[in-house]
């Protein structure tokens, strides 16, 4: 068993290649930009910033991520995250709804946006990017229409609380960290421990290939270190935002949907071959039309978080929001063709897009030249994937 | 010698697919390349197209004596070697004239010159024999037409050697006969073909010298009068081809599936099928026979609602009438169809093996839409194991397993969801001899343990050996059932090509 189940160093760089060169890129970003803003931008306050700052791409991400892998793609994010956050900001300030009752009817108009895509993507047979850009241009319009073109606001503090709010101390309220937070940190990295365990017993019991010990605890501890970086940032600031918390949460749920359920396994395979897939009797139409639905409530979901972030709907929000979405996914290694990409690797690309806006505006850095960084970033790294991929195959 | 090619050796990372390969072709000859599929002809002809660039291979590729080293197709095309593939490379929305001077447009300052387009693939299109205008589409035509469009592409390139990789395949015998007259016309003006064919009574009359490959080694090359096709099968196989087909003596059981007086037709109404009434007992093996375009693949995937419209008939599964339109109801009543091109149609490539076999079955291995992984995993080995797939784990990605190993992984997909009615349609395409012994004891197999199995192919040795009774199709009627005592090459061939069923069956 220990023979021909372990594999060695180099192919756990080849087979992770996609991963070590992303976090890599990531890091040399910061690194750059920690540089030029004389650590300003490694600050945990303003790393806390940019985590707020990535939430809502890095939730409609997750979304795009499943949507591309069954080879379609959805334009529209931006404007309808921009509708529902609107839609919310009138319920409570034109109507005076409750948080509660505002989200519970946000997350069904979401879900009721995305079905109405679903039935033109999946029964109708229009382009997914059609229909999309349709809805694209239609929603911007709704956006001015329920708002009628002015900001509203202010929302309720509960509602603020979802796009602003940190978590409270528990006991030691006034010490520099937020106790509740190391607590959830701790929780946190004592299950991710036991469950690389779990899943490392698995694989061996099924006489899968495994690193070895020695390179896997490194793995693990390493990827151990950077969850409790990350967390013990935000510790030392004020607390876990409750969008992170989201975003975490949303996170978990979609991969836990792309990798163990049924309902994912068949998204992928409808990427992979959507012919092979019908003849073994997947029904593409309510699959996609499931797909859809659920990337309508995780758009409205981030629309939610947009308006409580800004304590307003404007009639400009979620502009550009699907651009960023998609070159998420993509520099997170999804495959524009279909039946490829990960979760995970969305939220870092996320990440990195947020961090080039966070770190240019550090800079000071002119919002024309700003749009040109970042388009010829998204080209440099797609070209880097294309040659990389060319090269193994 | 127009053309060397000297002990090329070609290796893969799974092992040699060349191992010192040599090939001469005189100007002006049809050489035929002959082989068992995985023998090595496609590889060494991507060799010498330059698919596979100088130094990745060793060994030597002279052209007039003059050494060549390709670096891509462009380049060999340069050196006047031009191959028309099997998948061919035409553009179907485009004209035939744009499509045979695709990347030749005559043209003075990027303008086309339409006058010289014309002229110029009118002249070719006389070489190849097709009288049709040049800007007829080329989707419009048939696939014999566009074998002969593709090959006025070549001549218009001045190819030296035209390379054509099983022409015929895919075509009718009238159409086969017109290409083969067209290339023995070629001939006549001094152009040089290598002909790699399976078809070996055409190559027998067709080519001047042939060339057999074997296990990456060139075994023979012999002229076309020192042949017969028993040498030529010898030479191939290099063993005797005796028990492929394991046979045993079955009871046949009540009939499983029963197909009344199926009619359907497609959007196009181009083809249509016309009261079509089959019966598959259990415990046996139904063959299905006929031409390319007969309607048998239609058959079946009309059955899957997966094409056509239907326009009556009736479906009964274990004497009980089955209603049912689409994939997933055909599928879970218990009916199960391994597809005629598994790439297409049966496998997701980039993923796992796992992932494959459980594609149509994953709510045996999930719970409330919770995929169990320990499970999955474990229904997925046995099957690897019961199938022989050989493969490192069953975490491979199907796509780069061989091809009788993918057709074991659809076999296996199948299999789990434990079918009443198999439904194999050219189960053993594209696959070499020996995985075909495997997947012909694994038919066998699955037949014994009580499973009714409709075997669908265009190799009539393969029906003749596997199945107890065939019935045979011709433009969307059947024309006649043979049982195995009375089926022949000759009887299925009569029926396939339209001869009265009556007068076959009672001759």
């Amino acid at each position: 068993m220990h023979d021909q189940t372990t594999v060695n160093l180099k192919m756990l760089f080849k087979t992770n290649m996609r991963q070590f060169t992303m976090i890599a890129a990531l890091l040399l970003i910061w690194l750059l930009f920690s540089i030029a803003t004389d650590g300003v931008f490694l600050s945990p306050r303003n790393l806390s910033n940019l985590f707020l700052q990535t939430v809502t791409v890095a939730i409609v991400a997750c979304g795009m991520v499943l949507i591309i892998v069954t080879g379609n793609i959805d334009l529209s994010v931006g404007s309808v995250a921009g509708f529902c956050g609107a839609v919310a900001a009138v319920l409570q300030v034109n109507f005076g709804w409750g948080t509660v009752a505002t989200i519970g009817a946000v997350l069904l108009t979401g879900v009721a946006i995305g079905a109405w895509h679903g039935f033109w993507v999946a029964w109708k047979q229009v382009p997914a990017f059609i229909v999309t850009l349709a809805s694209m241009l239609a929603f911007r319009g709704a956006i001015l229409a329920v708002t009628g073109g002015s900001t509203i606001s202010p929302m309720h503090d509960s509602f603020k609380v979802i796009g602003t709010g940190y978590l409270p101390d528990i006991r030691f309220d006034g010490t520099s960290f937020n106790d509740t937070s190391a607590l959830l940190t701790i929780a946190f990295l004592i299950i991710y421990l036991l469950m690389e365990a779990g899943k490392r017993r698995n694989l061996i019991a099924h006489g899968l290939p495994v690193l070895p010990l020695g390179l896997d605890s490194l793995r693990i501890g390493l990827t151990a270190l950077a969850i409790a970086a990350v967390c013990g940032v935000m510790i030392f600031n004020e607390g876990f935002p409750y969008a992170v918390l989201l975003l975490v949460l949303v996170v978990l749920v979609c991969r836990f949907v792309a990798e163990r359920t049924v309902f994912g396994r068949r998204l992928y395979a409808i990427g992979g071959n959507s012919e092979a897939a019908l003849l073994s009797g997947i029904d593409l139409k309510k699959n996609l039309m499931g797909l859809y639905m659920l990337f309508g409530g995780l758009t409205a979901l981030a629309g939610m978080v947009m308006t409580a972030r800004l304590n307003a709907a404007t009639t400009s929000a979620g502009v550009n929001m699907e651009l960023d979405a998609i070159a998420a996914a993509v520099i997170g290694g999804t495959s524009l063709m279909g039946g490829e990409g990960k979760i995970t690797g969305a939220v870092i690309g996320a990440l990195i897009m947020s961090s080039l806006d966070n770190g240019m505006s550090l800079m000071n850095l002119d919002s024309a030249y700003q749009y040109i960084i970042k388009g010829l970033i998204l080209l440099t790294a797609v070209w880097a994937d294309v040659a990389m991929r060319r090269r193994k195959g | 010698m127009l053309l060397e090619m000297r002990s090329i050796i070609k290796e893969f990372p799974g092992g040699r697919a060349l191992d010192g390969v040599s090939l001469d072709v005189i100007q002006g000859e049809i050489h035929g390349l002959v082989g068992e599929n995985g023998a090595g002809k496609s590889t060494l002809m991507k060799v010498l197209s330059g698919v596979y660039p100088h130094g990745s291979y060793q060994g030597e590729i002279l052209v007039n004596g003059a050494a060549c080293r390709f670096r891509g197709i462009r380049e060999s095309e340069t050196a006047g070697i031009a191959i028309i593939h099997q998948e061919l490379a035409l553009v179907p929305q485009l004209s035939i004239a744009e499509n045979i001077l695709l990347g030749q447009e005559p043209s003075s300052f990027g303008v086309i010159d339409q006058e010289r387009a014309l002229q110029e693939s009118e002249r070719v299109l006389q070489q190849v024999g097709l009288d049709l205008p040049p800007h007829t589409l080329v989707r419009e035509l048939g696939v014999g037409q566009q074998q002969q469009v593709a090959i006025a592409k070549a001549l218009q390139k001045q190819a030296l050697i035209l390379i054509l990789d099983e022409p015929t395949a895919a075509l009718s015998d009238d159409e086969a006969d017109i290409l083969l007259d067209i290339l023995r016309d070629l001939r006549q003006r001094g152009v040089t073909c290598i002909y790699i064919s399976h078809r070996l009574q055409e190559v027998l009359s067709l080519c001047d010298r042939i060339t057999v490959i074997r296990d990456g080694r060139s075994i023979a090359t012999k002229t076309g009068s020192e042949l017969t096709e028993q040498a030529l099968v010898g030479l191939m196989v290099g063993r005797e081809l005796a028990s492929i087909y394991p046979r045993q003596e079955r009871t046949v059981g009540e009939p499983v599936l029963e197909i009344r007086s199926w009619c359907a037709e497609s959007s196009g109404g181009s083809l249509r099928l016309q009261d079509v009434s089959l019966t598959v007992q259990k415990n046996e093996i139904l063959g299905l026979a006929g031409l390319v375009g007969s309607g048998r693949t239609e058959l079946l995937m009309s059955l899957f609602g997966a094409w056509g419209r239907v326009t009556s008939g009736s479906l009964l599964l274990q004497g009980a009438p089955l209603a049912a339109n689409t994939p997933q109801q055909v599928i879970a009543a218990g009916i199960s169809l391994a597809s005629e091109d598994r790439k297409r149609y049966g496998l997701v490539l980039g993923q796992s093996v796992r992932s494959n076999i459980t594609l149509p079955n994953l709510t045996q291995v999930a719970r409330r839409g919770v995929i169990n992984e320990q499970q999955e995993l474990d229904e997925a080995e046995s099957y690897r194991q019961q199938l022989a797939i050989r493969c490192a784990t069953v975490e491979q990605p199907v796509g780069t397993l061989s091809g009788g190993n993918q057709q074991k992984v659809v076999l296996a997909k199948w299999l789990m969801t434990h079918p009443t009615v198999l439904i194999l349609d050219e189960p053993t395409r594209g696959i070499d001899i020996g995985a075909r012994a495997e997947i012909y004891a694994l038919i066998n197999r699955m037949v014994d343990d009580g499973i009714a199995v409709l075997v669908i192919s265009s190799e009539l040795p393969e029906l003749l050996g596997l199945c107890d009774r065939i019935a045979v199709m011709h433009e969307g009627r059947i024309t006649g059932e043979l049982s195995r005592a009375e089926a022949s090459q000759e009887r299925i061939m009569l029926l396939a090509t339209g001869y009265s069923e009556k007068g076959a069956t009672d001759a």
